[in-house]
This record gives C-alpha cells, sequence and structure tokens, in this order.
C-alpha cells in the first residue's frame, strides 16, 4: 500500500469562530487533534458543525481565532493549498468526469507525473472497491458508489487531514452501516486524521476516537464516546446523547453527590453533576433503558424506586419500550421485559448513578432556537 | 437463450388486451386531448407552414428584368444573389456584425453572472440594471444612441470641451453604432440565460475542486467551463440568432446603404423599393440558411461536450 497520510504532529485550533453579518455561527472553537485521529463534530442542525469543517478547510474565511498545524498557521492558507481531502455530503463529483477521472483530479492539479498517477489511482480505485466502475460517469452509479467515489477522491490526495461533511446522511440506513465500516476502515488502515461532521450520536459514537459536541455555535463537550454517553456535563448535551427524559424537578434531599429529587409525588434518587442544594430546581436526565419496569426478573435497583401509570406499549423484539405517565401527569419514556397492561400502575426503578441531575439553567427563552422553544412548551 | 429446451405456452388470448379500443387508442397516446394542439396546429400552417412555402415557391418565380440580367432560368434570383456583389456581401456585412456581437454578449456575461450568483450588497439593483434595456425597444435604443454618441451628441461634445479629442468620434452611422445597439440589446439576455444556467452548477462541485488543489483559472477551465459549455452554445446561438436578423439598428443608427446593409435590409429594399417578392423572398431564405449553417456548427461543437446533470448528485 503506498496511499498513507502525510504526517504532521498535531492540529490546533485556537478560538476559532466564524460570525455571519453579526449573527454568531461559530464561537471560540478550541480544540487539539492529534494525527491519526478520528473526531467527530456533533451537534443538531444549525448547531455550527459545518461551519467549522468549511472553515477549517478554508472555504469560509475565518472572523475569529487561527489553526495551526504543528505551530504553523493554516487559516491564512487558500483552501487549494491546504492539502486537506473533503467529502461533501451531496458527494459534489465532477458529473462530466469519469469514475477514473473524478479521482485523478487532483493529482492532475498536483502535476504528479503520469505513471505514479495512474497507480495511485487505480490504488485509490481498489481501496473503494470500484474497479468494474472505473470508466463510468457518476450520474450511472448509485448514491453508495458515488460517495465511495468521493472518498477515493480525497484519500488518493494522502490528504493531512480528511474532512467529512455528514457524508452518510443521503444514504439508506443499510448502506450507512456498511460505509460507516468502510469509512472507519480506511481511517486506520491509511492512518488518515479524520474530522468528521454529523447530526448521528449513534454514528459519531461508533466511529470516534473523541467527540466534539457543538451547540448554538458554542462547544459544549469533548470527550470519548464513553465520556460523553455516560456523563455529560449539562442537560443539553444529555439530551443529545439519547437521555430522552429529562424531567424538571425539585431537590428534596441531598447526600454527598447523591440527591433526592421530587415532582408532584414522582420521587427518584439520583446523582448530582454539579453541587446542588436543596429546594434547588434541578433537570434529571434518564435514559429509556436505565428506568425499567419492576418485574420478577428485574430487581429494585438500590431501593429507588416510583410509580406510575402504564400509557403505551410497544414492542421492541427483546424488550418493551413503554410509555408512562407520572402522578404529575409527565411522560416519560421507559423499558420493560414484559408487556404491562394499559392504564395500569407500575414500579420503575433506575440506578441512582444513572439518574443524573443538571442544575436546570434559567432558560432565557431568546437564547433558544425555534425548535427548542416548542420542545421546552412541550416538556412543561 | 439458443437452446429451446422449456416449452413456454405460446402466447394466447390471454395476453391479448381485453380493454376497449378507446383505452387502447389511448394507451398508444390518441384520444380527446389532442384536440388541445387544434389551436397550434391552426396557426403554424396558416401562418409558418403556408406563407414559407408560398415564399419559397416566389423565389422560383424571377422577374422577367431579373431573368435577363443574371440567366439561370427559373434560378435566376439565386443566381442574381450569389453574383450581384451588392447583395451577396450583404452575408458578410452581417456576419461582421453578429458575430462579434453574440460572441461578445456571451463572453462579457460569464464574468458577470459569476459575480452576481453570490450575495453582495446591491445586488437586486444590479441585475436590475443589467436587465432593464431589455425592456427598451430597439428604436428607443437607437434613437438615444443617436442623441447620446451622434456628431453632435453629448459623449462627443463633452470629450472636445475637456480636450480628449479635436474631432467628434464617429460612433453612429456606421458599423460601430449599430454593434452598440446589438449589445445593448442583446447583453440582457445572455446575461439571463448564462445565470440561469450558472446557478444549476452545485456550487460544492467548485468547492470541492478549490480543496483538491485547483486555483480559479483551473477551476474554470476543467470544471465550470465544461459543464457551463452547453449553456454558452445555447445562450450563443440565441443572440446570434437575435442580432442576425437586426433591421431597425441597421437602419437608424447604421449605414443603411452601405456599410451595415445587412440581409434583412437587403430583403427589405428589394420588397419595399423595388416590389420584387420574388428576390426579397431569395434574400429572406438564404438568411435562414446562413443562420441555419452557424446553428449547426455550433451544435455540432456542442455535442461534443458533457450534456447531462450538473446537479451534486450527478
Amino acid at each position: 500500500m503506498t496511499i498513507a497520510a502525510s504526517k504532521f504532529e498535531s492540529l490546533e485550533l485556537q478560538g476559532v469562530g466564524r460570525s455571519f453579518g453579526g449573527i454568531d455561527a461559530l464561537v471560540d472553537l478550541n480544540l487539539t487533534v492529534r494525527a491519526g485521529e478520528f473526531i467527530a463534530l456533533l451537534g443538531p442542525s444549525g448547531c455550527g458543525k459545518s461551519t467549522a469543517l468549511n472553515c477549517l478547510a478554508g472555504l469560509l474565511p475565518l472572523t475569529h481565532g487561527q489553526i495551526l498545524i504543528d505551530g504553523k498557521r493554516v487559516d491564512t492558507v487558500a483552501a487549494e493549498n491546504r492539502g486537506f481531502g473533503m467529502v461533501f455530503q451531496n458527494y459534489a463529483l465532477f458529473p462530466h468526469l469519469t469514475v477514473e477521472k473524478n479521482i485523478a483530479f487532483g493529482l492532475q492539479m498536483r502535476k504528479v507525473p503520469k505513471p505514479e498517477l495512474k497507480s495511485r489511482v487505480a490504488e485509490a480505485i481498489a481501496l473503494v472497491k470500484l474497479e468494474q466502475h472505473a470508466k463510468k460517469l457518476p450520474g450511472q452509479l448509485s448514491g453508495g458508489q458515488q460517495q465511495r467515489v468521493a472518498i477515493a477522491r480525497a484519500v488518493v490526495m494522502e490528504p493531512r487531514l480528511v474532512l467529512m461533511d455528514e457524508p452518510l446522511s443521503n444514504l439508506d440506513a443499510k448502506l450507512r452501516l456498511e460505509m460507516r465500516t468502510e469509512i472507519r476502515r480506511l481511517h486506520q488502515s491509511l492512518g488518515l486524521t479524520t474530522l468528521y461532521v454529523t447530526h448521528d450520536q449513534e454514528e459519531a459514537l461508533s466511529m470516534a476516537d473523541r467527540l466534539v459536541v457543538l451547540r448554538d455555535g458554542r462547544v459544549q463537550q469533548i470527550g470519548t464516546p464513553e465520556q460523553l454517553h455516560n456523563s455529560p456535563v449539562n442537560w443539553h448535551v444529555a439530551d443529545f446523547m439519547g437521555y430522552r427524559n429529562l424531567i424538571d424537578l425539585d431537590v428534596t434531599a441531598v447526600h454527598g453527590s447523591t440527591v433526592t429529587v421530587e415532582d408532584r409525588g414522582f420521587i427518584l434518587r439520583g446523582t448530582a453533576v454539579q453541587p446542588v442544594t436543596v429546594g434547588a430546581k434541578v433537570r434529571a436526565a434518564i435514559r429509556p433503558e436505565d428506568l425499567v419496569v419492576v418485574s420478577s426478573a428485574v430487581p429494585v435497583q438500590g431501593g429507588n424506586t416510583t410509580t406510575a401509570t402504564v400509557s403505551v406499549v410497544e414492542y421492541h423484539g427483546r424488550e418493551f419500550a413503554v410509555g408512562v405517565t407520572t402522578p404529575g401527569g409527565r411522560g416519560l419514556h421507559v423499558r420493560s421485559d414484559h408487556a404491562p397492561a394499559v392504564g395500569s400502575v407500575v414500579e420503575l426503578t433506575a440506578d441512582p448513578a444513572r439518574v443524573l441531575v443538571f442544575p436546570a439553567d434559567p432558560i432565557d427563552p431568546s437564547t433558544l432556537s425555534i425548535e427548542e422553544r416548542e420542545l421546552a412548551e412541550v416538556r412543561r | 437463450m439458443s437452446a429451446p429446451t422449456i416449452a413456454r405456452p405460446k402466447p394466447t388470448k390471454s395476453t391479448k388486451s381485453t380493454a376497449s379500443l378507446r383505452h387502447r387508442l389511448a394507451e398508444r397516446g390518441i384520444d380527446t386531448s389532442l384536440l388541445m394542439l387544434v389551436p397550434a396546429l391552426f396557426f403554424a400552417l396558416a401562418l409558418f407552414v403556408y406563407p414559407f412555402s408560398y415564399g419559397i415557391g416566389l423565389t422560383f418565380q424571377p422577374t422577367s428584368a431579373i431573368q435577363q440580367q443574371w440567366g439561370a432560368g427559373v434560378f435566376s434570383n439565386y443566381a442574381a444573389f450569389f453574383k450581384d456583389p451588392f447583395v451577396f456581401d450583404s452575408i458578410w456585412l452581417t456576419m461582421r456584425l453578429a458575430l462579434p456581437a453574440a460572441l461578445f454578449n456571451v463572453v462579457a456575461s460569464i464574468p458577470v453572472a459569476f459575480k452576481l450568483r453570490q450575495r453582495f450588497r446591491g445586488k437586486k439593483f444590479l441585475t436590475t440594471l443589467l436587465v432593464l434595456p431589455i425592456t427598451l425597444g430597439t428604436v428607443l435604443t437607437a434613437q438615444g444612441l443617436l442623441i447620446f454618441a451622434g456628431r453632435q451628441g453629448w459623449l462627443n461634445r463633452f470629450l472636445l470641451q475637456i480636450g480628449v479629442i479635436h474631432q467628434p468620434l464617429a460612433l453612429v452611422n456606421n458599423t460601430l453604432g449599430v454593434m452598440f445597439s446589438l449589445i445593448i440589446s442583446g447583453f440582457p439576455f445572455a446575461f439571463l440565460l448564462i445565470s440561469s444556467y450558472l446557478s444549476g452548477i452545485d456550487p460544492s462541485i467548485e468547492a470541492a475542486a478549490k480543496t483538491m488543489g485547483a486555483d480559479w483559472k483551473q477551476r474554470f477551465r476543467r470544471v465550470i467551463l465544461p459543464l457551463l459549455a452547453p449553456g454558452l452554445a445555447t445562450t450563443f446561438i440565441l443572440t446570434f440568432v437575435l442580432a442576425f436578423s437586426v433591421f431597425p439598428s441597421a437602419r437608424l443608427v447604421g449605414d443603411a446603404m452601405g456599410s451595415t446593409r445587412v440581409m434583412a435590409l437587403m430583403a427589405y429594399r428589394a420588397f419595399g423599393e423595388q416590389t420584387d417578392y420574388g428576390m426579397a423572398s431569395t434574400i429572406a431564405i438564404m438568411m435562414g440558411a446562413v443562420e441555419l449553417v452557424v446553428i449547426a456548427i455550433v451544435l455540432l461543437w456542442r455535442s461534443s461536450m458533457y450534456k447531462g446533470s450538473t446537479g451534486g448528485k450527478g
């Protein structure tokens, strides 16, 4: 294998920001990427993740901060001279060039000698298994094949950094899973450094070495998949990482980091992420998988139990997804190993360590996006 | 398959349509909706096919004067067209106006359309300004040109007064004047067409070329131009045809019997001044023939280019 990533030690983003006509799309992004890392930028649409990627690629000029590679500034270098590979959401293949010529384009721009160009293109095509389609135009390929061409076109340049902008979002579910593995395989076998933008938390968790969660252009948390999955720093990140139950409650007792929280007859014990005091308004985040219906096979965990009324039961294969209503009239998503009758009262339990209690930040509605405002309204 | 081992049941009655005749005809596109074509068909026959054939017929009925002067029997009108330099040279004179005007309109539109693809302050105003000349008639444009750029026009007087020139510039009543007029009326067309073709090219394709190390010249030549070429060809043909059939401005701001005696003017002269309908038709037919030759050449070139989608997904 001759295709291999060009080497560098570290890529540093220092206070990178971008505003459009006074509106901040990205604020103060600080991130150090080590060579060979797979970093995912994760966040809901409009959070600034694509802005960050375009700034890095040089397609958008920065308005704040700088980008350094091994201490040398690259944000002042034109996009065509940065030597980064980029894979676009809509693939952005040249529709008038064959697969081969699409892949060769970048090498031709660099005036790579013909014999070397030929062997590298052939290798890149083999890498993404498109040998039979080398002479076809992009329009004659399926979505997944086009995506492979886009990836081959980026990696054939042996880029210092590969930027991927939601590359799988236009593919169907099955193909997405295959391409996920494929991208991860290429990343490892070529020793690429990859920055990957996605709004799919599952995709990010499964592929990345480290995740950067963005919201409203601001970094919420940077960490490994485990860190983000198990200990989100605030309820926004928790919300994004699959903690579907976000409940507003009051603190009634504090024992170290274990706190008891209550809302109109719904009482749980949980773990405070930040110190809270009795009487404080808090927001508890619980994954549906961690809040389960007590049955003969599922004992109460840590004496942490409460009751609710079953409203919906869905069959999910190995288990049942159950929608319950608390005495206070709040809807929750829980799991059960059996199908409880709709309308019956069930006992719920959760490991106090898996009930994360966050200070409910005073919500200023003006800082929320329309979607979030609607969500907040629904939850109230 | 070469080995007919499996005896397939012969297509029997079961495959034959059991639908009514009306349904079967509708399947082949024959139904009452065809009546919607009647008005268009009527006008096409009455206003194009019949007059056109009649005109062709006229070209083979030369007047006795023409026949005596040029001979060649029923083809006498054509003989006159090719042998009379005053008439024949009008092809070259029209070409000399229409080709550069069409080329200029297309080439000048490209950078403007590029700039106007981006967002910037005053974009709407600039677009309006560029498209506005479409609303002016040719006569108004010609009148304006005469007043502005004539010998006693504002421009010449201004330049004389500030001492840049000592003799008034001859900007109208010649080829240059007609050229200005063709550009004023043709540019907005070219610009609008090319803008719409350009907006059909996904900007991320260009961004991709950028990240692959192509500078703006390479991006334009290797990516944008091949994708834009069909649009450029179409635009060129349209503006060329517009310019080739120039008539009012050739007469008003040109030199009607001299350097800008374009084909349309020659046909008009044969028809209006010499009341020789046969000769007028001959010139008109030849005008069409010349246009067709140019269009054929452009289309031939275009057919060698990529013609598919220019969207990102291909």
